[in-house]
Order: C-alpha cells, then structure tokens, then sequence
C-alpha cells in the first residue's frame, strides 16, 4: 500500500494562479500525515486530486504504482475513502443506511446491501461505540456522532487510505478530541491518514508527520517535532506562538501557544 | 424539507452508564433519545398502502355518473378473468379456477351490455391510465429529487412539460387528431429535456446548477412558444383545446393510449426501481458518490433518461398535471423513511392510487369535468400543509 504525489501541479484555468505548485510527498503505512495551512491554500484541491476528482494536473499521484488518472472510481474507491466535513444532510437517512452507503463498491450495479454488508456496518459502528445510534436520522445527531458515522462509513468501503477534510471543523472541544483519538487509533490499526487541520496542536497530539502548505507549496515536511515550530507559524499564520513543552504523565507534549498582544502588529 | 427537530443523544450510553468514549451533547435529559430507537415497522405500512390503493381501484370502478353496484362490478370483472383463463384452454388451471370462481360467478350474465362496456371501455382504461400516470410522475419526482439534492424539484425541472406543451399545442394547431397530440408532446417532452441536457454538457461549472440552469432556459424558451401558437390560434376551438389540455385531463383516456403509455413507463420505472440503491448513494452529492465508487456521470443519464421518458409519456396522454410528482415523494418519505429501496416503490404504488383518488373526484363532485391539474393543487395542497404542521412524523 503506498501513495506517492510527485511533482503535483494545479490551476482551475490557464488564466488563474496555480493551486498547486510542484508539491510533493509520500505516506506509507500507519502514517496519520497532518496537512495545514491557511485557508484557501489548496489543500483540499490537493485531495480532490488524489480522489480522482480533478484530474488535469501535472505531475502524477501513484496508488501502488499505478498513475491515478488510469484508474476509475470503482478502482479507486477500493484504495482511498472520503471523509468529508459532516454536514447537515438533504435527506434525513438513519445512520445505518448511511453507513451502508460504504459497501456500495462490492455491490453489483443493480444490487441492494444485504446481510453481509448489514453485519460489516454493525461493526465498524461497534468499532467506533456509534451502535446505538443505528435507528436515529443522520440529522439528527450532534456533529462528533455524524463525523464518526462517516468515519464508519469509510471502514466499510475497506479502503486503507483514508482522506479527511479537517474532521474535526465544527466539533465542540470534547468532541474534537474523541474524534481525533478514534483516528490516530485507526493509523495504529495500518491504515494510511490524510488529514487536514487548523490546528497545529493536533498535529503535535496525533501526527506522526505533517505537512504545511503554503501558497501552493509545500513549505515544511516532517514530523510535527521537528517542522513545527514558532517561525514557521509566524510565516504562514502571521501570528506569534510560544511551543510549550510539558511533562503530562507519562507523555511528553507539546503545545502551541499564541501569544496575545503580540499579534496585533500584523493584523 | 419536512426533517424532524433535531434532537440530542443522550449523557448515557445505551448500558445506562455515562461512557467517556462517547460522543455527547450537553441539555440531553429533556430532550428525547434518539439512541436505541426503534423503526417503525415500514413492511406493516407498505402493505396498508398498497391494500388501500386495491380498495381505491374498485372503488373507482363504482363511482360515476353511470351507477354500477360494487357486487357488480366485482362479477363482471371475476367473470373477464374466468372467460380469459378458459380461452387459455390449460387444463389444470381451467379446473382450479372453474372450482375457485363457480360458487360466485353466476352461469348467466346478471349485468347488462351498457354496464359492462362502462366497465371495460370507460372506466379501465381511465382508471389504469392515472394509475400509470401518478405512478411516472411520483417516481420521476421522487428520482429527479435525489440527484438534485433538493427536495423542491420536480418531474418537470429539466423543461418536459414545457416540452410537452408546445408539441400538444403545435398538434392542436395543425388539426392533427388526438393520436397525434399524444405523439407530439411526447416527443415535444424529449426534445426540451434533450436540449437542456446538451446546454448543460457544454457550459462549464458545477453540472447540477447547470442542468437546473438549462431546464428553466429551455423550460421558458417552449412556454414562450406555446403562448405564441395560443396567441396565432383560432379562438373558436383551437384556443379553448389547448388551454383546456394544459390543464391535465383523463377524460379521454383510451386503451390504445394505456397500451402506449404503459409500454414506456414500464420501461423507465423498470431501471429506476432496480437502481434505488446507487440512488440513495447519488443524493450525497457527485465529489462523496464518485468516492464511493460510483460512476456518477452515467448514472445521472440513466436517471434523466428514464424519468424524462415517463414524465413525457404521463404528460403527453394526460396533459400538465402539476403537484404529483413534487409532494408524493414527500408522503412516501412521511410514511416510509427516506431510503430510495422503499421510496421508489412507494412512490409508484401512492402516486397511481392519489392520481386516480383525485381522478374520482374530477369526474363526479361536478356535472362536467374538472380538470386534473387544478385538482391535484386543491386536494394535495391542504393534505401537504396538514401533515407538515402535524411535524411529518405522526404517520
């Protein structure tokens, strides 16, 4: 299992800047790969390559070797599932039709789920502590319930990269954090994680590499510890942190900090 | 469009021990769960649905201006299926239906010839007629709402009844006969939803706000015709024709048109049934469908092929019938959830049994006839807002 994005490059049109300039990079197994960066810096067009989506770009994103632009849906779908921001559904499904959406792929094209998939959603939703919400409409749910429903989701459509557009956007402080550890317990587990994040304290908690992006480029990869640092983030965010280092248990952590007053000067 | 409150999960877990695991929400304890719930027991409803739409066809061979005892019309129709099975000439079957029927079926005919042509000439092909009609017209409704992800479309989004008008009012113009009017609104129908379709492939952007775009385009482009030809029409027979069929009409339904319409709308409702699941994978937007491994582009021209061939064939022998196929797709989401596997079927059973409910209606509550599309908005239109203020959940 591998995926490899060389030499990545991407405009919407020949008259627009480029999105996407030259980036590359590789994840292998067990990687959860924080990608940050401002907003609008191309991170999600970034996924929306490596999903098949967009697929005029230079450069090649390889899953095991073979070029994306090669493969179909069908194919990719086996390899990669999407995460996106859980929002408030048109049609109100219950959460375990919405989960069965994810064996789609193995189904023939006239076919219904059957059991067999009833009893692959049942567990990823006892993977994920969501079975009891099986009955209740995906609207009606809290935001962290509907963001691990479409993490179950994933599960069932049994690819092992999984690509997250910040999963945690809207979620309330716990539950940012309980869906968070359920991720970095799926990166233990083997699969390979793609995740987009505003928040660099994440990527210290639960990435084992990260990636910033920036107009475009990729301006730092590598693990957390080692790229993340106080310059960096004055750089891309035009805001002064202090990196904490603390004790926490057995654990050693580090947090950022951002340092009030001094801020003002850039904004 | 008509989604419940949103409630709250609860502090607990279904153990009834608070689990550090799970997700919560705080003010949980007033508000009602929403874990371990159980479904409402949809086989139980759909089988009232489709015993209520039975009672609804015999019910409709009864009511008229020509009154016909239901004992009667039970025997005529008994004795047409006892006269089919032996001029079958099996052997077998001719014994179990000649023991099964003999007791009821009496040897000699108690009805009159005038009865049994009401029955046969008038009133089934009349009756089968809005039953398909509903049927195409719920189901394209409740199809081209999913994969729009809007639940205010209908049938008619992508320009085929405006399609279908122009073809009928240009058949009228030229004194071409009722076969023809049929003939042209249907192909009128195709031509519209075919053009929008084109104008949508060649402009650039986001495909579901384009096609939605290209349908009024189109859409407007016919209705603009068809008020000129109404406007260059005779005013002693062509105008009143015209206007009399845009407002929908299964008074002069006949076998022929059945036969006609039944071929094609089995035919687009075949596929969309069979697809019900992709469907509901569909309505989650092209980016998560296609990551699911979906060919979103073909599926989408399935959905559009088919629900434009039955929305053009149901408009072209029945005229515009607005309000089906926008609110029963509604009711079967009331009755029976939002999952396509039961929508669409319940969408095909409740769409023909309300058409021909309102059909009853149009022909008896008044000495001439009243046309269908009018109808349909003052019947579905008080029962829509009465279930949506009962919250859409009490069915």
């Amino acid at each position: 299992m591998s995926l490899e994005i060389s030499h990545l490059s991407f405009a919407y049109s020949r008259r627009t800047r480029l999105v996407l300039d030259d980036v590359s990079f590789s994840v292998k197994k067990g990687d959860l790969l924080a990608v940050l960066g401002p907003n609008g810096v191309g991170k999600s067009t970034m996924f929306r390559c490596i999903l098949g989506f967009l697929r005029n770009y230079k450069g090649s994103i390889r899953l095991n070797g073979k070029d994306i632009r090669t493969l179909d849906h069908k194919e990719i779908a086996k390899h990669i599932a999407y995460i996106p921001q859980s929002t408030y559904p048109v049609f109100n499904y219950t959460v375990l039709d919405v989960i069965l959406m994810g064996t789609t792929n193995q189904l023939n094209l006239l076919s219904v789920p059957g059991q067999k998939q009833i009893d692959e959603a049942y567990a990823a939703m006892d993977n994920l502590g969501i079975t009891h919400l099986r009955n209740a409409g995906y609207g009606e749910i809290s935001g962290g319930e509907r963001q691990l429903a479409l993490i179950a989701r994933a599960l069932v459509q049994k690819a092992r990269i999984l690509i997250m557009d910040e999963p945690t956007a809207n979620l309330d402080y716990g539950n940012q954090f309980r869906v968070m550890c359920r991720i970095s317990g799926l990166a233990q587990e083997g699969y390979i994680i793609i995740l987009s994040t505003h928040n660099p304290d994440h990527a210290f908690l639960y990435a084992n590499r990260t990636l910033m992006i920036y107009g475009g480029k990729v301006i730092a990869d590598g693990t957390p510890e080692d790229v993340l640092d106080a310059k960096l983030i004055r750089d891309v965010y035009g805001m002064d942190v202090h990196i904490e280092e603390c004790q926490c248990g057995s654990r050693h952590h580090r947090l950022c900090i951002p340092i009030i007053g001094a801020t003002e000067k850039y904004g | 469009m008509v989604d419940a409150v949103p409630t709250r999960s609860p502090l607990t877990g279904p153990d009834g021990a608070t689990s550090a695991d799970q997700l919560h929400t705080a003010d949980a304890v007033s508000a009602p769960s929403v874990s371990d719930r159980d479904l409402p027991n949809y086989l139980l409803r759909f089988v009232l649905l489709v015993i209520a739409v039975a009672l609804c066809v015999i019910l409709s061979f009864v009511v008229g201006r020509f009154s016909i005892g239901i004992s009667d019309v039970i025997l005529i129709l008994l004795s047409s299926v006892f006269q089919f099975v032996i001029s079958l000439n099996i052997p077998i079957l001719c014994d179990i239906v000649q023991i099964l029927l003999s007791p009821i079926v009496p040897a000699t005919e108690a009805w009159d010839d005038a009865m049994y042509s009401v029955v046969f000439n008038i009133r089934l092909p009349r009756i089968l007629a809005a039953l398909l009609v509903g049927a195409a017209l719920s189901t394209a409704g409740a199809a081209y709402q999913g994969m729009f992800q809007n639940p205010l479309v209908s049938p008619d989004i992508l320009g085929a009844s405006a399609g279908a008008s122009f073809g009928a009012a240009l058949a009228i113009y030229f004194y071409l006969g009722t076969g023809a009017i049929t003939i042209f609104a249907f192909a009128g129908g195709l031509v519209a939803v075919g053009a929008a379709y084109a104008v949508s492939r060649l402009t650039r952007g986001n495909t579901t706000l384009s096609m939605v775009l290209a349908g009024i385009l189109v859409g407007s482009l016919f209705t603009a015709s068809t008020s000129y030809i109404k406007l260059i029409a005779d005013t002693n027979d062509q105008l009143p024709a015209i206007t009399y069929w845009l407002m929908g009409s299964l008074a002069g339904a006949t076998m022929e048109d059945v036969y006609f319409a039944g071929v094609v709308i089995l035919l687009g409702l075949v596929p969309l049934f069979l697809l019900r699941w992709r469907m509901n994978v569909l309505t989650l937007g092209e980016d998560e469908a296609k990551s699911m491994g979906i060919n979103t582009d073909l599926l989408r021209l399935i959905v559009i092929i088919c629900a434009t061939f039955v929305t053009a064939v149901a408009v072209s022998i029945s005229g515009i019938i607005g309000w089906v196929g926008l609110v029963i797709p509604h009711f079967c989401r009331m009755l029976l959830g939002y999952d396509y596997r039961r929508v669409i079927p319940a969408a095909i059973i409740m769409g023909g049994g309300f058409l021909l409910l309102v059909d009853d209606f149009a022909r008896t509550i008044a000495t001439t006839e009243v046309p269908l599309g009018i109808l349909t908005a003052f019947v579905g239109a008080p029962i829509f807002a009465y279930l949506l203020m009962m919250g859409g959940r009490r069915l």
